[in-house]
């Protein structure tokens, strides 16, 4: 295994770190107050191939390896999560369209979706089901060329402005998975605001009743579309929580190294104080640490191996975990100032938490992680 | 048992320890098969034999053993077989 980054890798973090120091990280706590990120933001993402950035240039993409595509979640994780989750979810749709998808969808949706003229969102939560994602109460009932999809779908991420929904549902019993256009008759959104964080990532619910979607909409067959269809995107979906997870962690040690410089009580910089270094130990090795994880999941993913989905579990589980620890610590370093309103860190916090819920909470990698077989390094 | 058959029985002996698993024994019977393998398994055939599995393929029949699994394979690995795409 390679632990160092390529010429052509460390270039491209450059550019992504740029990009999100001067065009995200200054807006981002407005974004936050606002529930939104602009469409200027989006249409900029998208002339720069990065969301398309995992589908390969026949597809109309970026074709980046994993690794390149990893530094891009954490750098723009790192400036702003509800950024990074449009990528996320945008991404996932993507990928699983081009794994499972019919001809005729990935003829009309794969292009646009790479260029990001259409936005993707991945629909898989209900009010009713979360973690228990086999038990979707969704329905969709064939007739004649076509799925009719009744159900409601939760917490979709972008929800709010995607064109295109990865859309879960039973058929006579069996899990499955469809494409649904944002103006299919039937499909109502609702937007979802007040989260506790990822503020700006335009949540919302989803209204089918009675919305007809064309068999060719279907990826996969009933029976797959968990275990396979929804498998595909989420590991791609885990292992880009995880990079921008390590973002967040990198953007909470350097505030938190800045403010211990800067701020003095007892007649020393905060970073004089011991209690106070242990803090930014510990982010610093944990950063490096989840980095490791990611690169190593990374690395597992671009020559698809199978025991990527293992390791790509195993890094989202850490770096959702300590970004979540070093966040708290963070806020704790810089006191009152990391809680009032306009505290990066305190948007760390809040958006760190979610890191331990999206794509599989902390206790379902639990319970899923000592299942697996892992070969010695 | 054939090279083929040797390479599926171990990776997926690297699930079902304490089992000495037979070519013909149905694995969804055995209860050893979760959505946390089906992926893996997909791309270990992938992987492994250089083929790709693709949406006509996704049939649990084609899953359910060691002798099922392997009979993909050869049907696949035909040129111009059954959705005989390769990996390159």
């Amino acid at each position: 295994m390679i632990l160092d980054l390529t010429p052509e890798q460390r270039a491209a973090r450059e550019q992504f770190r740029t990009f999100a120091a001067e065009r995200i990280a200054p807006f981002a706590n407005a974004w936050d107050a606002q529930e939104a990120i602009p469409r200027e933001l989006i249409a900029a993402l998208g002339a720069r191939g990065w969301l398309g950035s995992v589908l390969p240039s026949e597809d109309g993409g970026a074709g980046f390896d994993r690794i390149t595509y990893g530094l891009l979640t954490e750098e723009i994780g790192r400036a702003c999560s509800s950024s990074r989750s449009l990528l996320t979810v945008h991404d996932m749709v993507g990928h699983a369209l081009r794994r499972w998808g019919k001809p005729e969808a990935k003829e009309r949706f794969l292009q646009p979706l790479a260029r990001g003229e259409r936005i993707g969102a991945f629909a898989l939560s209900e009010p009713n089901v979360g973690s228990d994602a086999a038990a979707i109460e969704t329905r969709a009932v064939e007739d004649g060329e076509s799925f009719i999809l009744d159900g409601r779908k939760k917490w979709t991420t972008f929800g709010q402005i995607a064109d295109l929904f990865l859309v879960f549902a039973k058929v006579t019993g069996q899990p499955a998975a469809f494409l649904a256009e944002r103006d299919t008759p039937g499909l109502s959104v609702l937007p979802i605001h007040g989260m506790l964080g990822t503020r700006a990532s335009m949540l919302a619910e989803l209204h089918f009743d009675g919305c007809r979607v064309p068999r060719t909409s279907m990826l996969g067959k009933p029976g797959f579309g968990i275990s396979h269809v929804a498998a595909t995107a989420l590991e791609l979906g885990r292992y880009s929580v995880a990079c921008g997870s390590v973002g967040i962690l990198q953007a909470c040690l350097a505030a938190s190294q800045d403010y211990a410089v800067e701020r003095v009580q007892f007649g020393l910089p905060l970073n004089k104080h011991p209690l106070i270094r242990a803090m930014l130990t510990e982010m610093i090795a944990n950063v490096r640490a989840g980095r490791l994880l990611c690169l190593r999941a990374g690395f597992l993913q671009e020559r698809s191996d199978p025991a990527a989905f293992a390791e790509t579990m195993v890094a989202k589980y850490f770096c959702s975990v300590v970004a979540a620890k070093g966040a708290s610590d963070a806020v704790q370093i810089h006191g009152a100032n990391g809680c009032g309103p306009d505290s990066s860190v305190a948007r760390y916090l809040r958006d760190a938490k979610m890191m331990e819920i999206i794509e599989g909470s902390t206790q379902i990698q639990e319970l899923a992680i000592p299942r697996f077989d892992f070969p010695e390094l | 048992m054939d090279e083929t058959q040797t390479k599926i029985k171990q990776f997926l002996s690297r699930f079902f320890k304490n089992h000495d698993l037979q070519p013909s024994e149905d694995i969804f019977a055995l209860g050893f098969v979760n959505s946390l393998l089906a992926m893996q398994l997909v791309a270990f055939v992938e992987k492994e034999f250089g083929l790709a599995v693709e949406d006509e393929d996704l049939d649990l029949d084609n899953f359910r053993s060691i002798d099922a699994i392997s009979a993909l394979i050869a049907r696949k690995s035909i040129p111009g077989g059954a959705s005989g795409e390769s990996l390159g």
